[in-house]
C-alpha cells in the first residue's frame, strides 16, 4: 500500500479503538457549550472544556461563536442562525470522516469540497401551520472529491463516512434531549 | 451427544412453516453423506432438512441422547461436570454445539410498543394465518426479514419493512447460484485469522436470499415491486409512535457498493482462475430504489399496524454455562473453536474458523480441526 499524506493519524485512532474496547468508562465523553444572551435573538456561545478519557479536558483555546438571525427575520445578522450551525456540523463531520477513511484505506486525497442544503419550511417555527415541523424537512450534501481512486472507491469513502458520523447519526436518529431550569 | 429435544430440534420446533434453506441441495454435504435427490439446484424444506439430518445421525451412528437438557456445565477438578435432565456426566472434554440462535434478539424498546399491537419474532412466527389481518411492520432486512415481508405481502396484508444495514445478493449470477460463486471463488473458505474485522464478520446479517424453485431474487427492489413500504432502521418508540432513521439512503448505498465489490471479485476470480465451467456474461444490478419520501415515524396506536414481526436476529443462550468463558456481550470466547478453558471447545458459531462455518457443508472442516485439537489435549493430559 502506498503511503498517503491526508494528515490523519489513523494509527492513533486504531490504537484508541482497541484500548477503549476493554475500557468503556474511558470512552465516555461529554462535550459542552455555554451560551449567553446578548440582545434580541443574538447570543454568544463559548466552547472550551470537555470531559473524556476519565478526566476534564480543554481545547487549547476558548472558541467563540455568535448566533443571530438575518435581517429578513427582523434581526441584526450578528451571526449565523442556530439551524445553520447544524449544517456546519454535518459538513465538517462527514469531511473528517472522508479523510479518515481515505487515510485508513490508503487513498490519497487531493481536494474534498462539499455543499450542504437544508430544506426548511419556516411556518413551523413561526407557528403558522401546526402540520409543519420545526426542523429541516430534508438535508442534502453534495461532495466533490478529487482523489487517487475510482468513482466506486470514492463513493465507498462517502458511504463509510456516514456510517461512522456522529452528526449524521444525531440528525437522522432520535436523541434524548432534556432542557431544565436551574434551582 | 446430548440433545435437549430430538435430532434436528431447531428445524422441527423453531422455524416457520414455509422456510427453505438458502443453500442449494448440492451444497448439503456432511462427512460421507450427501444429498441424493433429483433436484440438486433446488432448496430443502424444513421437512427435507430434518430428514437429511436424521439420516446423517443414523448413518454416522452418533451416540445421541435425546431429551437431555443441560442445566449446568462446570469445571470439576481437571474435568467437567455436566448436569442434565437425565442425570450427571463427568467428562474430560466438552464440545459446545448449541449454536448462536437459541433465542430471538429484540430491541429494548419493544416493551414500549402498545399492547394493542401483536408481536412475534422470526423464532416463533409460523405462518401468516396466525397474525391478525391488517398492517404488519416487519423489522430487519436480513434473509428472515425479507422472506417474511414477502410472505406477508402475498397474504394480502399491507407490509412496512424497517431496514438497517443489510447484505444484498442476487439469487443467481452469470447463470449460476450466487452461493456457487461464494463457494468456488473461495470467499467462504476465508479463514477467521485472515479477516480484518472478525467481530464485524461474525455479526453480519444473513444475506437477502430465499430458496424458491424459480430461483427468484428477493432484494429490496423486489419487495418494493410487491408493494412493501420501506422505512429506515427503527430507532425508538416515543408517545406510541415508532421513529425511523432518516439514513435509509446510505444503508442502500452501503449494500449496493458491497454487492458491486463482491461481483467484481467473482469476475476477477473467474478470469484468473482458469475455471472452465460455463458462465454467462458479467451482470450488474439496478441500484436499490429509494422511496420518494420515506416515512420517519408511524403511529402505532392508530390501528394502521396490527402486528410487529421482529426479524432482528438471535442470541445464544449460555445461562447453563458455569465456566467464565462468556464475554460482556454474551458471546463465547474462543480461538477458532478452542475455548479459553482446557478441554472445552465450540462448533457451529458464525465464522468459527471460516466464513462457511455455519453452513451445512462447512461444519466438516471445523469439526476435523476441533477434534484434532481435542484428541491432542486428551493425549497430552495423561
Amino acid at each position: 500500500m502506498t503511503t498517503v499524506t491526508n494528515g490523519v493519524n489513523v494509527q492513533a485512532l486504531l490504537d484508541a479503538r482497541e484500548v477503549l474496547k476493554g475500557a468503556p468508562e474511558a470512552a465516555q465523553f461529554t462535550w459542552r457549550a455555554s451560551a449567553t444572551w446578548r440582545s434580541g435573538v443574538h447570543s454568544s456561545i463559548k466552547v472550551q472544556s470537555f470531559f473524556g478519557l476519565g478526566e476534564e479536558q480543554n481545547h487549547n483555546d476558548e472558541w467563540s461563536f455568535e448566533a443571530d438571525h438575518p435581517e429578513v427575520f427582523g434581526a441584526q445578522d450578528g451571526g449565523i442562525t442556530p439551524i445553520e450551525y447544524l449544517l456546519v456540523g454535518l459538513a465538517s463531520c462527514l469531511t473528517a470522516g472522508v479523510a479518515s477513511v481515505a487515510e485508513n484505506r490508503g487513498i490519497q486525497l487531493r481536494s474534498v469540497e462539499s455543499t450542504v442544503e437544508g430544506a426548511h419550511d419556516i411556518r413551523g417555527i413561526l407557528g403558522a401551520d401546526s402540520d409543519v415541523r420545526n426542523g429541516y424537512n430534508d438535508i442534502k450534501v453534495t461532495f466533490k472529491i478529487d482523489a487517487d481512486a475510482s468513482r466506486q472507491e470514492i463513493e465507498a469513502l462517502v458511504a463509510q463516512s456516514q456510517k461512522r458520523s456522529a452528526v449524521f447519526d444525531a440528525l437522522t436518529n432520535p436523541t434524548d434531549v432534556t432542557v431544565e431550569v436551574a434551582e | 451427544m446430548l440433545e435437549r429435544g430430538e435430532v434436528a430440534n431447531s428445524w422441527r420446533r423453531e422455524r416457520w412453516d414455509s422456510l427453505r434453506l438458502l443453500t442449494p441441495n448440492w451444497q448439503s454435504r456432511l462427512p460421507g453423506y450427501e444429498y441424493q435427490g433429483s433436484d440438486p439446484d433446488g432448496y430443502m424444506s424444513l421437512t427435507d432438512v430434518t430428514e437429511f439430518i436424521d439420516g446423517f445421525a443414523a448413518a454416522s451412528g452418533a451416540p445421541v441422547r435425546t431429551g437431555a437438557n443441560v442445566t449446568s456445565l462446570r469445571r470439576a477438578g481437571d474435568a467437567y461436570r455436566v448436569t442434565t435432565s437425565l442425570g450427571e456426566i463427568r467428562s474430560r472434554a466438552v464440545v459446545i454445539a448449541t449454536g448462536a440462535c437459541n433465542q430471538p434478539a429484540v430491541p429494548r424498546f419493544a416493551a414500549e410498543v402498545p399492547a394493542s399491537v401483536d408481536q412475534v419474532t422470526a423464532w416463533d412466527y409460523r405462518d401468516p394465518g396466525k397474525l391478525p389481518d391488517g398492517g404488519v411492520l416487519v423489522v430487519g432486512a436480513s434473509a428472515s426479514g425479507v422472506q417474511l415481508a414477502a410472505e406477508l405481502a402475498k397474504s394480502g396484508r399491507p407490509v412496512t419493512l424497517a431496514v438497517g444495514e443489510h447484505v444484498r445478493m442476487p439469487r443467481t449470477y452469470r447463470g449460476r447460484d450466487i452461493l456457487w460463486w461464494m463457494d468456488f471463488s473461495g470467499v467462504w473458505d476465508q479463514r477467521h485469522d485472515e479477516i480484518d474485522d472478525l467481530d464485524r464478520a461474525r455479526r453480519l446479517p444473513s444475506p437477502q436470499l430465499v430458496g424458491t424453485p424459480e430461483r427468484a431474487t428477493l432484494d429490496l427492489n423486489a419487495l418494493t415491486a410487491m408493494g412493501v413500504e420501506l422505512v429506515g432502521r427503527w430507532a425508538a418508540v416515543r408517545d406510541g409512535r415508532a421513529l425511523f432513521s432518516g439514513g435509509l439512503r446510505n444503508v442502500f448505498a452501503l449494500a449496493d457498493l458491497k454487492l458491486e465489490r463482491l461481483l467484481d471479485g467473482f469476475d476477477e476470480w473467474h478470469q484468473t482462475s482458469g475455471c472452465d465451467l460455463e458462465v454467462g456474461p458479467p451482470e450488474r444490478f439496478a441500484p436499490t430504489r429509494v422511496p420518494q419520501a420515506a416515512r420517519l415515524q408511524l403511529d402505532l396506536r392508530g390501528g394502521e399496524i396490527r402486528s410487529v414481526v421482529w426479524a432482528t436476529g438471535y442470541r445464544p443462550d449460555y445461562q447453563w454455562l458455569d465456566v467464565p468463558v462468556v464475554d460482556a456481550k454474551g458471546q463465547l470466547q474462543h480461538e477458532g473453536g478452542v475455548v479459553a478453558s482446557p478441554g472445552l471447545y465450540a462448533l457451529g458459531l458464525p465464522v468459527l474458523r471460516r466464513r462457511k462455518s455455519t453452513f451445512i457443508y462447512g461444519i466438516e472442516d471445523d469439526a476435523r480441526a476441533v477434534t484434532d485439537h481435542l484428541a491432542g489435549y486428551l493425549t497430552a493430559d495423561r
